[in-house]
């Protein structure tokens, strides 16, 4: 009776050659230590350490693959850290502004009263006051936010339909006329118009027509409208492109005429990027400050009519509240409300991407079986 | 409820190049009329023709004579759409609308329309046009389901079902079963034969036993050359063109010594 000799666990010669597993985690604590020795001698801070670590552990861990594992595998984990370094460094200010207006804006965002009164008959005495004594500061954006709220909201109302219906003539009814292409050559050139001169344009046009001095939240909806009908337009009209010849086809074929084909199947298979389009376009104007500061004024009381009156928004709020505090001598109230807002806005806006991947979503083509 | 297609001297340009020339063709009713020939010779072309469906591309126009019933589809004052609702088509890739279920993509032609229909009239038009496509079996419990969910095979009966839902005269198929397995190609093929004792249908096939099993009357078309217009070469009996065709391109082609 013969007995198998078990096989020694030895290491596979099939992976001969390579660096152990735990060699990145090595290479990192060295770089980390090293990195701190170096900084120690020509003065510490966190972000020279930070740089000097990645660098040496790039060097390092190139370095020792190079040596064991040959050039291929070298260039790879280059490659390797070239990218994740990139990557590091483009999530940086992102988390940096996240976290400056998270620490800065909970403070204002958490006292009472914040979201749901407005500046009115907020003075400087009262922040003064606050300070002083430590009471609650007073004050908030409501105004405001219901003003963010009902500019972009109109803004929308104009844009979405003529953005949609410029970029159904584009792709449906454009061939490739002069007309079509004159339409995406301006397009082009309204996406990178400055917002300060969509905001001098909205007020010089209700100025000529309405009459000099006209500032209400009408005229800064025609503003962020003249910022958002390029990007609907170029969305939309990128949505409505992928949507398959073949489905225009099934339908003309079947007897349908052009405009129930888009309407019924065109728009339809299309719908989930076009609102996702459109939300992101929101999402894009939002935070506009210059064109809202040339149209609507600020205000500190709440302000319903769209069409009469000065009329704030969180941007401008933000704004006026850094630039001119309440109080001169005790600032910081004023700032405590500014980063609140900036919060609120960033949460506005987070809201709206959130949305346009729910809208997305639901509106998608269903494959189920 | 079927109308024989009579065709006068047509000429299919695509701006100002001329894509098929001259053609002459009689199509019975009631009969299944097979188009062959090479790639690009201009059989999709010319069948497209047949439903004004060649004018949808720009630039794209048509000379010469397309009688329905003796009604010319290319007359003064036709509209596009009152011809494509009594010839209908069926394409080469299954296009089911992504939008909509099995049951309204049956209904398309009729919803797409705001045509008015009574929930007892669409349930029986869904069925009837389901079982004559064959399908009723597989998808009567999920009508309410994506059609894009259905097999490559069942998603080109449910076009087919779609086209028949509209109750057209004459039914345009271009190569209907090139993108479909064996099992799938001989349901399609058992439909087009029961298809037969209804409507006219008109088949572009790329495969010649396709041809032969399904068809009574075969066109063979050819081109002379890359950029020259594609012609109808011999238009007979399926049995003639691959038995005893009167010219010789028709006979290299069918016999394989050519294409």
């Amino acid at each position: 009776m013969t007995v198998t000799a078990p096989v020694a666990r030895k290491r596979s010669a099939l992976t001969k050659g390579q660096l152990p597993a735990f060699a990145p985690y090595v290479v990192l604590a060295v770089a980390l230590v090293l990195g701190a020795a170096i900084l120690a001698l020509i003065g510490f801070n966190a972000f020279g350490w930070g740089l000097v670590s990645a660098i040496l552990f790039a060097i390092g861990l190139v370095g020792w693959s190079a040596a064991v594992e040959g050039g291929r595998k070298a260039s790879d984990k280059l490659a390797t850290c070239l990218i994740v370094g990139s990557f590091l460094v483009a999530l940086l200010p992102l988390i940096s502004v996240i976290w400056t207006v998270l620490v800065n804006g909970i403070p204002g965002i958490i006292t009472p009263g914040f979201l749901t009164t407005s500046m009115n008959g907020v003075t400087g005495a009262l922040d003064n006051k606050s300070v002083d004594e430590g009471t609650k500061v007073l004050g908030g954006v409501y105004h405001a936010l219901l003003g963010t709220v009902q500019i972009t909201l109109l803004a929308t109302v104009i844009s979405v339909p003529v953005g949609l219906l410029t970029a159904i003539y584009l792709v449906e009814y454009g061939n490739d006329r002069a007309l079509a292409r004159a339409i995406t050559f301006f397009v082009d050139v309204m996406t990178g118009i400055p917002s300060i001169v969509a905001g001098l344009f909205s007020a010089a046009f209700f100025f000529a027509v309405v009459g000099p001095g006209t500032k209400t939240g009408a005229v800064a909806a025609v503003a962020l409208s003249v910022l958002m009908i390029p990007v609907v337009v170029r969305s939309s009209e990128e949505m409505l492109k992928i949507v398959p010849n073949e489905l225009r086809e099934a339908a003309y074929a079947l007897g349908v005429r052009k405009w129930r084909t888009i309407l019924k199947v065109v728009i339809p298979t299309a719908i989930s990027g076009i609102a996702s389009g459109v939300t992101l376009a929101i999402a894009r104007v939002i935070g506009e400050t210059a064109p809202i500061l040339v149209t609507a004024g600020f205000a500190t009381t709440i302000n319903n009519n769209v069409f009469g009156g000065w009329m704030a928004s969180l941007p401008t709020f933000i704004y006026t509240q850094i630039l001119n505090p309440t109080s001169p001598s005790n600032p910081d109230p004023s700032s405590q409300r500014a980063w609140g807002a900036a919060l609120v806005l960033i949460i506005l806006v987070m809201l709206l991407n959130l949305g346009a991947r729910l809208i997305a979503r639901i509106f998608a083509p269903k494959a189920g079986r | 409820m079927s109308k024989r297609i009579d065709v006068k001297d047509l000429n299919v340009y695509y701006g100002s190049f001329l894509a098929v020339e001259g053609v002459n063709i009689n199509i019975e009713a009631k009969s299944v009329t097979a188009f062959i020939g090479p790639s690009g010779c201009g059989k999709s072309t010319f069948l497209r023709t047949l439903n004004r469906m060649h004018e949808v591309l720009p630039g794209a126009r048509v000379e010469g004579e397309v009688l329905l019933d003796g009604d010319n589809l290319y007359g003064p004052g036709v509209d596009p759409v009152t011809v494509r609702t009594q010839v209908g088509m069926v394409f080469q890739r299954p296009n089911p609308f992504p939008t909509m279920s099995i049951r309204d993509n049956v209904l398309a032609g009729v919803k797409l329309n705001n045509r008015r229909i009574s929930k007892g009239a669409a349930d029986a038009l869904v069925e009837k046009s389901l079982r004559g496509a064959n399908l009723w079996n597989e998808v009567k419990d999920r009508l309410e389901k994506p059609g894009s969910g259905l097999s490559g095979g069942q998603q080109q009966r449910l076009c087919i079902a779609r086209a028949i839902a509209v109750e057209p005269q004459v039914i345009l198929m271009d190569e209907p079963c090139s993108a479909l397995d064996p099992i799938s190609t001989l349901a399609v093929e058992d439909l087009i034969n029961e298809l037969k004792d209804e409507y006219t249908v008109v088949i572009v096939t790329h495969n010649m036993q396709q041809a032969a099993r399904v068809s009574d009357k075969t066109a063979f078309f050819n081109i002379a050359g890359t950029g020259k217009p594609g012609k109808l070469i011999e238009f007979a009996d399926t049995t003639t063109i691959f038995n005893n065709p009167s010219q010789k391109a028709t006979e290299d082609y069918v016999s394989g010594r050519f294409g």
